[in-house]
């Protein structure tokens, strides 16, 4: 297997198209982390739980016989709801306090989601059969499947929908200048509370959306949520915080690296390498950084 | 300073008795006793330098799988034996057991602070919750590559050499307590001596105010690598112990368990309170009571259990039990009280 990718050119074709479809549903998930990490300064360990939620959702349209392609519909109304009961549950109690009062207690919502789906929904490792077919490409060398081109499609949509809502409506004025300056919103009369909800909202729909398309496209398993999580994390501090194109560029590249790590170092270490990735890269940044006698912030 | 000497002997006396007095909790006691030094080596991270730090995991995890395998590799192939499975082909002689044990738990301590030493000089520059995921980053990392490496058992696990047999179980209790107890009562003395010193200190200056630290001219860089090279010392030793005693390795269940000891860890060191010396002793103590008192209960849900404990110490009980011990007796502490100052603040609130 190992050195097929060089033998091959068609492989390489092969998993960069994989890559960069799987790297758009990496961006929308990313795009919701860096939404609330930039409002309310919260890393959310539970992201990649509220994926696998969303999934779930799918999953079980899938199993009463309803196509799970609408997933995609219900799947972020639900996922909404179940953010905002997060939000007045838990997060609204951290909001201010120090960042790793937050990382710890959305750990404690990942481990108790992780647990929950687990007596819900089974351990098994499941998908959604949305029967769409696959594309052949240069003489079925490269195979794609159409669920995959289906879900960067609707990832894109709802990507470019979010922005212009962000641009356009009141409330995502509200969130830019919360995001901004919550104090200053405040005095303007922004209900900072409401916006903070409907941020953490909006995050766990969008994650709702992935989640169902990861649903259609690949598999999910209640403990898979830890690395959407930190793939997240990684492509947002790789991109910036608010730097829209760059979270999708480096979504479609961590998508990418991904697909090679597997061919060449084998499935077994997928995860590992996308964790040493986030080492390597902070690490990376680290040392950049410290030259002009800075620190990541 | 004499009630200090007369606490610790009765401590030590009660330590040294608690196996003969409580025969049947032998191994909870010797899990407590890693737990305890589990707890107090975060805390020299976590409450003293302000690093919260999701990897100390890391070097419990690789002082496990390294003391078995140096166990293991003195006297027999160990691929052969990994993939065997420990089976009765290989059985260690007394002797050998002893002696592999003891020099795996040298390697145990002292391979996990060297690798703390060459990756804290690029982990440690990372600030706040960055640092914080890629220390949480390294554990998972850790465990998923471990998974995958054939020699040490991949993902079928490795079981540590049974114990020899001589004295039967009650021996091997025996054994793994003192063992267990003397990495304790090790840690505790280097952290209290540490404690006393400057280094504390510094640790302190670094979590108050990094910059400021650098500033007034310590080499914080090199305070916080010793510091972490410290506990990884002390994190590997416990790994090492606690291999043994489970008796089987699996990578990502036992070593690298982020959802578990990678957790408790921190949330031990958050109940008893962190930055203070007794603070992660009695978290770990009731939270292990807490733990094996209760867990049966949850029938399966301990997760569940878990995650929300989780939740509810680190929001409504993030000083711990010894930060609402100082805030109700201060005059324990050492602290002097002025009345009205204290009236007033708590208008101010």
């Amino acid at each position: 297997m190992d050195f097929m990718v060089f033998q091959y050119p068609m492989i390489t074709v092969q998993a960069c198209l994989d890559g960069i479809l799987l790297g758009i549903l990496f961006a929308l998930i990313a795009y919701g982390m860096a939404l609330q990490w930039g409002v309310m300064n919260i890393i959310n360990i539970a992201q990649g739980d509220l994926v696998i939620l969303g999934g779930y959702i799918a999953y079980f349209m899938y199993l009463y016989g309803i196509h799970p392609a609408w997933g995609v519909i219900v799947s972020p109304i639900i996922m909404y709801f179940v953010g905002v009961g997060i939000y007045k549950l838990v997060i609204n109690k951290v909001v201010d306090r120090d960042l790793f009062i937050s990382i710890l207690a959305t750990f404690g919502i990942s481990i108790l989601f992780m647990q929950l789906m687990n007596f819900a929904f089974g351990a098994d490792v499941v998908l959604a059969n949305s029967g769409y077919g696959t594309t052949f490409l240069f003489d079925s060398a490269v195979v794609l499947p159409n669920s995959k081109i289906f879900s960067a499609f609707v990832s894109i949509v709802f990507a470019i929908g979010l922005v212009i809502y962000m641009k356009k409506s009141k409330l995502g004025r509200a969130i830019r200048a919360t995001a901004q300056n919550a104090r200053a919103a405040k005095i303007l009369g922004v209900d900072t509370e409401k916006v903070y909800a409907a941020t953490f909202g909006l995050n766990a729909a969008l994650c709702g959306v992935a989640g169902a398309l990861i649903s259609i496209t690949f598999t999910i398993h209640p403990y898979m949520g830890l690395p959407y999580t930190i793939r997240s994390f990684m492509i947002v501090i790789v991109a910036g915080l608010g730097n829209l194109p760059g979270v999708a560029m480096s979504g479609m590249g961590l998508g990418v690296f991904e697909e090679f790590a597997d061919y060449i170092l084998g499935t077994e270490f997928r995860i590992g390498s996308v964790f040493l990735l986030l080492v390597l890269i902070l690490v990376y940044r680290r040392f950049k950084l410290s030259r002009k006698r800075e620190y990541l912030k | 300073m004499n009630k200090n000497v007369l606490l610790y002997g009765a401590i030590l006396i009660f330590g040294l008795a608690a196996p003969f007095v409580f025969p049947a909790f032998k191994v909870q006691l010797s899990i407590l006793c890693v737990l305890i030094v589990l707890a107090t080596t975060w805390n020299i991270q976590g409450g003293e330098m302000g690093y919260n730090t999701f990897g100390n995991i890391l070097f419990y995890g690789l002082g496990m799988y390294l003391c078995a395998s140096v166990q293991v590799g003195m006297f027999f192939p160990l691929a052969e034996w990994t993939e065997s499975g420990g089976e009765k082909t290989f059985v260690h002689t007394p002797t050998q057991f002893f002696q592999g044990m003891a020099a795996g738990l040298v390697v145990a301590a002292i391979v996990p602070t060297i690798v703390a030493g060459l990756i804290g000089y690029a982990i440690l520059g990372l600030r706040g919750h960055y640092f914080a995921i890629c220390t949480l980053g390294l554990g998972v990392a850790a465990g998923e590559i471990s998974g995958g490496i054939e020699i040490i058992g991949a993902g079928q696990g490795f079981t540590t050499p049974p114990f020899p047999n001589v004295g039967g179980l009650e021996a091997r209790g025996e054994f793994f307590y003192f063992l267990s107890f003397g990495a304790l009562v090790l840690t505790f003395i280097a952290v209290r001596a540490i404690y006393s010193t400057r280094f504390r200190l510094i640790l302190n200056a670094i979590r108050d105010n990094e910059d400021k630290a650098e500033a007034m001219g310590i080499e914080t860089m090199k305070y916080k690598i010793i510091g972490w090279m410290v506990s990884a010392f002390f994190c590997g030793l416990a790994g090492g112990i606690m291999g043994g005693l489970v008796g089987y390795i699996d990578s990502t269940d036992v070593a690298f368990d982020g959802r578990e000891m990678g957790v408790f860890m921190v949330l031990m060191a958050i109940l008893g309170g962190k930055g203070t010396l007794w603070g992660p002793v009695i978290g770990a103590t009731v939270f292990h009571i807490f733990k094996e008192g209760f867990w049966t209960f949850f029938l399966g849900w301990q997760y569940v259990a878990l995650g929300v404990l989780i939740v509810v110490i680190v929001i409504y009980f993030p000083e711990g039990i010894m930060g609402w011990l100082r805030e109700k007796y201060p005059e324990r502490f050492g602290e002097v009280v002025d009345e009205a100052d204290r009236k007033a603040q708590v208008e101010l609130k």
